[in-house]
């Protein structure tokens, strides 16, 4: 069951394709997994469920506050971490959600690939918007290597997650390649003409 | 590995209806907090009700598939506390914020403490009118200086907990919109707490309370287990600085309901109108 290549985060000109390409390729391996992979895979999904969920809710936000090219980036975002998720069901042959997703603890806040809702201003740009997933890929690549590293974990899970750390970092130089093809934000992006604030 | 399999998920009990917050409000994780905790509690959409006042977090029931009702200003508790009396059955949670709730719904937050009938309340709590452009509310901190306020009120604040458990609510706690998961634990215990459970939830208002952003390296967990002793729970709300997080205090006090039998025959309540 190896998980190299599972997903991959789009380039700036055509997003969608290479992860596309990627997904096709994805393995397709059912094997009787433990316990401890299953749980771990259940973990996984966790984290890109939820992930989708909130590129969604903020996708829904931007539209909400007519900045229609970055509520675009992060549905774009929500599709594929979604479709990431989707991947794990069919590579697990779980029919559906693994029941305790939503009920898992996790050291951080919420679960490692999940942005902060704070994170969010309605002016932002198409680049703030991938700083976040940026963000959000750095500490799923924690959370998994940390996996990995520790001694407490079972064999086949460190395997797991050492590919998927591997994953990560790859979706992070993808995504820096993404964002360098971007302009910069001007030093007065946040800058409203006719601010909904009264207040200094 | 240890959840119950609730057979639905949070986003469930979310509606079509798109939030109206700005973005980056602390009411979107508060939102998925109570999401969460319902499917956390096994609950359905039909099994809850959602009441609030006015202001920016009242618009809560809207964006939930649960029942709801977005009454009055300050007059959410009221309405709830009449619902669960007519309809024991439902699960109803109280939301608002601290204006609706401590400045002009400030009595009726007195009274439903004291009397405890089985619901939540829910106070995202940002230590400001957002809705109507940043005035200072109850909790706001007497020094915060803006167009508005110049200089601050120079007031001091209301402390929610200290007047909760002085008032008699039956469970208070405190969570912060930065750790929805935490908060989705807190409120489900908080729902399944008989009597009047209290959390208030601290959700910054990125847009006149921009400081309120550096709250996640102010808050952490309280450094207690809670307790069922109100005068440990006041000890420890001496030395609260609003940044513990946790359950303070889970009372014992039976939750205020009526006979649901009639005390007295119609024919013997007739007699008394009999001219």
């Amino acid at each position: 069951m190896t998980r190299r290549n599972r997903k991959a985060k789009p380039a700036a000109r055509a997003p969608e394709r290479p992860a596309a390409k990627r997904a096709a390729r994805a393995p397709t391996r059912r094997r009787p997994a433990s316990k401890a992979s299953e749980e771990f895979m259940a973990r996984a999904y966790a984290m890109e469920i939820d992930a989708a969920e909130r590129y969604g809710e903020f996708a829904d936000q931007m539209e909400v506050h007519n900045n229609p090219e970055v509520a675009k980036l992060f549905r774009q975002l929500a599709e594929i971490e979604g479709r990431h998720a989707k991947q794990i069901l069919e590579e697990m042959n779980w029919p559906q959600m693994p029941p305790p997703v939503y009920a898992l603890e996790w050291r951080t806040p919420e679960p490692p690939e999940t942005a902060p809702v704070t994170e969010l201003h309605y002016r932002m740009r198409p680049w703030h918007a991938l700083a976040i997933a940026l963000r959000n890929e750095e500490r799923a690549e924690r959370f998994f290597a940390g996996v990995a590293r520790s001694p407490k974990t079972p064999r086949e899970v460190r395997k797991l997650a050492a590919e998927m750390a591997e994953e990560e970092r790859e979706h992070q130089r993808l995504i820096r390649e993404w964002m360098a093809r971007l302009p910069q934000p001007a030093p007065d992006w946040s800058r409203d003409p006719d601010p909904p604030a009264l207040g200094d | 590995m240890n959840a119950p399999d609730t057979g639905l998920a949070p986003q469930s009990f979310k509606s079509d209806i798109k939030p109206v917050w700005c973005p980056g409000c602390g009411d979107f994780s508060v939102l998925a907090a109570i999401t969460r905790a319902l499917a956390m509690l096994g609950l359905r959409p039909e099994e809850v009700a959602i009441v609030s006042g006015i202001g920016c977090s009242s618009r809560i029931p809207a964006y939930t598939t649960c029942y709801g009702f977005h009454g009055v200003h300050g007059r959410a508790l009221p309405a709830a506390t009449g619902l669960k009396i007519a309809r024991p059955e439902l699960t109803v949670i109280v939301a608002g914020g601290d204006g609706d709730g401590y400045s002009i719904g400030g009595n009726h937050f007195l009274h439903a403490c004291r009397r405890n009938v089985d619901l939540t309340y829910l106070v995202m709590d940002n230590h400001v009118y957002g809705m109507t452009k940043g005035q200072p509310s109850p909790t706001t901190e007497p020094g915060w200086s803006s167009k508005l306020a110049p200089g601050g009120t120079g007031v001091r604040e209301f402390h929610p907990l200290v007047v909760a458990l002085a008032s008699g609510a039956n469970f208070i706690a405190r969570g912060f919109s930065g750790d929805p998961n935490g908060c989705a634990r807190l409120i489900a215990e908080a729902v399944r707490h008989p009597g009047f459970s209290f959390v208030e939830i601290l959700s910054p208002c990125v847009t006149f309370r921009p400081d309120q952003r550096a709250w996640k390296d102010l808050v952490r967990p309280a450094p207690v287990e809670p307790t069922d002793d109100p005068a440990r729970a006041a000890r420890r709300l001496m030395t609260d600085d609003g940044f513990n997080l946790g359950i303070l205090y889970k009372g014992r006090r039976a939750p205020y309901a009526p006979a649901r039998e009639p005390r007295t025959a119609l024919a013997e309540l007739a007699k008394e109108f009999a001219l």
